[in-house]
């Protein structure tokens, strides 16, 4: 006969307003080997806790169900009161009587006899449940950073100052992400290159990062603490070592492709840096571009190089690397405006993204800083700026919020104003949202210091008429039709997610969002983490973040990521797979669906009727067996089971929901 | 109460065994954000959508259940990386087996709920409770002695 203990909690009124705490802390007193029901308004609280504690001492308690929240919550505090009372921690049981039950049900009546069934569940598995130890795992003290940007970059900087070594894997040839585009930021209108660059000198100059710019992360196997990733850095055709960047490479090459980094608004060279701060500062050949790789002709940067550094026989290298954490931070992509015809947007050269806007208004973009138009190189007049182009908008972009383009359509209103004096800047737009600190202001210095026009509503039409661009919309606070001659239009495209973050997310073992932004274990209480235990997140991959948010996440993301490498051991999920030497027939088909190799063969010896008998039996290696459970099922014998869900405690559960 | 009246208010009993990582979750998030569905299913929370043996679902049944539902994370998407194609290539067996013991098929359904689908969760549930209390009780399978 078991001693349970069920401790009902209220949630405050979350669970008490329609579950009747009191009828079914009686049904639950008589429940079978339940000797002690009781109930709290908060049982997560110290004194529901102290409660608990007290009341496995004094009634000897052997084991205990808590009926509260989900068990993603607060199934670990718990744990850790019962560890307190001097009970192992695997003898608690939550039955899920909030998220599961109180919340999505109305009807009192229902909800109460569904609580009471979810205890009776609780209680017959807990009458099952085995004491259980969790061993030690060793960390590998080094943390991989996917992805350079300001995110990449602070997490990789604060976890390298820590003192752990860090590889930085960037895609691009050279780090410094979205935020190397971008000219100032708001809403201090600091210059962007100058706070970003001596970050991204530090990156490659500190002596506990290693930076692998051109290369992409091709697969992770392992766990927390024992991550192993395959990087394949991509040949770069330029010998690292020995190029000095002095620039003749990509000064005699005759191939010309559109510059990814300027937003395809100028050409760039098939030997190229992407901009001229890039670190390293070491061109790579773009071989689907380049003469030699795609005509097997030319070879002039070859014989112009002075250093000798052009290698057209380099080949990719494939490294393979242990971390104990993994920081992602792999940013952003823009919205294809494809869908958005009524804004002409690719048919008229002054029709831009706000992305080119920010280009072209870069002293190191196209223009050199000189506002142009695109069409005809003449400075704008009037530039008309459309906010939420595919942001909050179901049908045809994404319903969420980008967050940023408010602020930084304020800003480039600002900088179209500093630039020209006589220009008008107007902003059609749905709502303002300015929270953040000092974003107000900001915002309010643009419509009174520098008369930007700001009008509520949408745009129906943009078309060109002649060398001009004809706006029109509506100012739904007059109520009146808008016809806007524009020397420009600009408009603020949705931030969405990277295209090829499922595929990441697919190879971490992470989960995405309905829109693959990256999801955070818990949106509030864990917002850096991700589902996978030493997985971590910053910046935009997780949501539309702007560059303060990214930087503070990304610092947070590290602070996790240093927390886990500061440790020599961790303690391993003990609800893993065993086997039952004595039923095992040797069949080995658990091997098979083991997703982490984690069984193996083993033979055994016997003695049966005073011979001895070599046998085969399937074996279970702890340390690597993540506890999913498949064995246990594909086991024909029964031989398996999977610790902390039984095939007895499961059964129980079922027997005791029919009841 | 009379007996055809009894028949006609006829509630079902649904057992949805959920994997921790998307379904649960899912199924948490129906809860924060306050949405509903009926509360005639009864979770049982497992590591994974493979860890659900037939034996299981053959029990509640046999037990009683009227229904019994499935839910793991969409393929491609296991925290397990492979554990949710092993539960479909099993699953689809099983409802092929249930429907040759005689079985309406409907009454096991597998479904995949992703962490950030509440609304997915909900819908799943209340369409399989709609479905099932249409086809009464389950008596094929279950236990008369």
């Amino acid at each position: 006969m078991r001693r349970i203990g069920v401790f009902i909690c209220w949630c405050g009124t979350n669970i008490a307003n329609t579950v009747n705490i009191e009828g079914v802390t009686e049904a639950a007193g008589k429940m079978p080997s339940v000797i002690y029901a009781d109930n709290y308004k908060y049982m997560c609280s110290e004194i529901g806790q102290s409660m608990i504690k007290e009341a496995i001492i004094k009634e000897k308690l052997d084991r205990v169900v808590v009926a509260a929240c989900s068990p993603r919550m607060h199934e670990l505090t718990f744990f850790k009161t019962a560890a307190a009372a001097g009970l192992n921690p695997y003898l608690v049981e939550i039955a899920n009587i909030r998220e599961h039950c109180s919340w999505v049900h109305k009807d009192k009546q229902e909800a109460t006899g569904k609580a009471i069934a979810l205890i009776r569940t609780a209680v017959a598995k807990a009458a099952r449940n085995k004491e259980l130890w969790a061993t030690q795992i060793p960390v590998e003290c080094r943390a991989l950073v996917i992805g350079g940007g300001i995110g990449g970059i602070q997490a990789a900087l604060d976890i390298a100052d820590a003192g752990f070594e860090v590889d930085l894997v960037e895609r691009t040839p050279s780090i410094g992400g979205r935020m190397a585009q971008l000219d100032k930021t708001f809403p201090t209108l600091d210059c962007s290159a100058c706070i970003l660059t001596p970050k991204m000198v530090e990156v490659a100059s500190h002596h506990n990062i290693t930076l692998y710019t051109f290369s992409e992360v091709e697969k992770v196997d392992g766990f927390v603490g024992n991550f192993e990733a395959t990087i394949r850095k991509k040949a770069r055709s330029i010998d690292l070592e020995k190029c000095t960047g002095c620039g003749i490479c990509w000064e005699k090459c005759p191939s010309r492709v559109k510059s990814e980094f300027d937003e395809a608004l100028v050409m760039r060279k098939a030997v190229y840096v992407p901009f001229p701060q890039a670190v390293p500062n070491v061109p790579v050949i773009d071989r689907a571009s380049c003469r030699r790789f795609t005509r097997e002709k030319c070879g002039i940067c070859r014989k112009a190089c002075p250093a000798g550094a052009v290698n057209y026989d380099q080949e990719d290298e494939v490294l393979q690397k242990k971390y104990g954490a993994i920081v992602v931070a792999t940013g952003f992509d823009i919205l294809d405006l494809d869908d958005f015809g009524e804004f002409s947007y690719g048919k008229h050269p002054d029709v831009l993204t706000s992305l080119e806007f920010e280009r072209l208004v870069n002293s190191s973009g196209p223009t050199g800083g000189r506002l142009l138009r695109p069409s005809d190189q003449s400075p704008p007049k009037n530039v008309v700026f459309i906010q939420c182009v595919g942001s909050r908008d179901k049908s045809r972009g994404k319903p969420y919020c980008s967050k940023i383009c408010c602020m930084y359509s304020a800003k480039h209103a600002i900088l179209l104003r500093e630039k020209y004096p006589e220009a008008q800047a107007y902003v059609f737009y749905i709502d303002i949202r300015t929270a953040g600190k000092d974003f107000e202001e900001f915002h309010r210095r643009a419509v009174e210091e520098y008369g930007a026009l700001y009008l509520k509503g949408s745009v129906g039409k943009v078309f060109p008429d002649g060398d001009k661009l004809l706006v029109k919309g509506v100012d739904s606070l007059s109520g009146h039709a808008v016809e806007i001659e524009a020397d420009m239009v600009v408009l603020a495209a949705a931030i969405k997610a990277k295209s090829d973050a499922p595929q990441l997310a697919r190879l971490l073992g992470i989960s995405t969002d309905t829109h693959s932004f990256f999801t955070e274990a818990h949106p509030k209480l864990r917002p850096v983490e991700a589902h996978t235990a030493g997985i971590f997140l910053a910046g935009a991959c997780q949501g539309p973040k702007d560059i303060p948010e990214t930087v503070s996440q990304a610092s947070g993301a590290a602070a996790k990521a240093i927390i886990l490498l500061s440790k020599d051991n961790l303690l391993s999920n003990p609800c893993v797979s065993e086997v039952n030497e004595s039923l095992c027939t040797g069949c080995l088909s658990c091997i098979k669906v083991c997703p982490y190799g984690a069984v193996a063969e083993k033979t055994i010896e016997e003695k049966i009727h005073g011979k001895a008998l070599k046998r085969r039996v399937a074996e279970v290696n702890e340390a690597l067996c993540q506890g999913c459970g498949s064995c246990t099922v594909s086991c024909r014998p029964g031989a398996v089971n999977l610790k902390g869900f039984t095939n007895e405690q499961i059964m129980a559960e079922v027997d005791a929901i029919c009841l | 109460m009379p007996v055809n009246l009894k028949l006609q208010s006829f509630e079902p009993l649904i057992i949805a065994f959920c994997c921790n990582w998307c379904s649960y979750a899912g199924g948490d998030l129906a809860g924060t954000s306050r949405m509903t569905y009926p509360a005639n299913v009864r979770v049982i929370r497992v590591p994974c959508s493979s860890r659900v043996s037939s034996n299981f679902i053959l029990r509640a049944f046999q037990r009683g259940a009227d229904g019994v539902v499935v839910a793991g994370c969409h393929p491609g998407d296991c925290h397990y990386t492979s554990g949710n194609y092993f539960a479909r290539r099993r699953f689809l067996l099983l409802q092929r087996f249930l429907e040759f013991l005689g079985m309406e098929p409907e009454r096991f359904q597998v479904h995949w709920i992703s962490a950030s689908e509440g609304n997915r969760f909900a819908a799943v549930m209340t369409e399989t409770t709609d479905k099932i209390r249409a086809l009464g009780p389950n008596r094929k399978l279950r236990d008369t002695r």
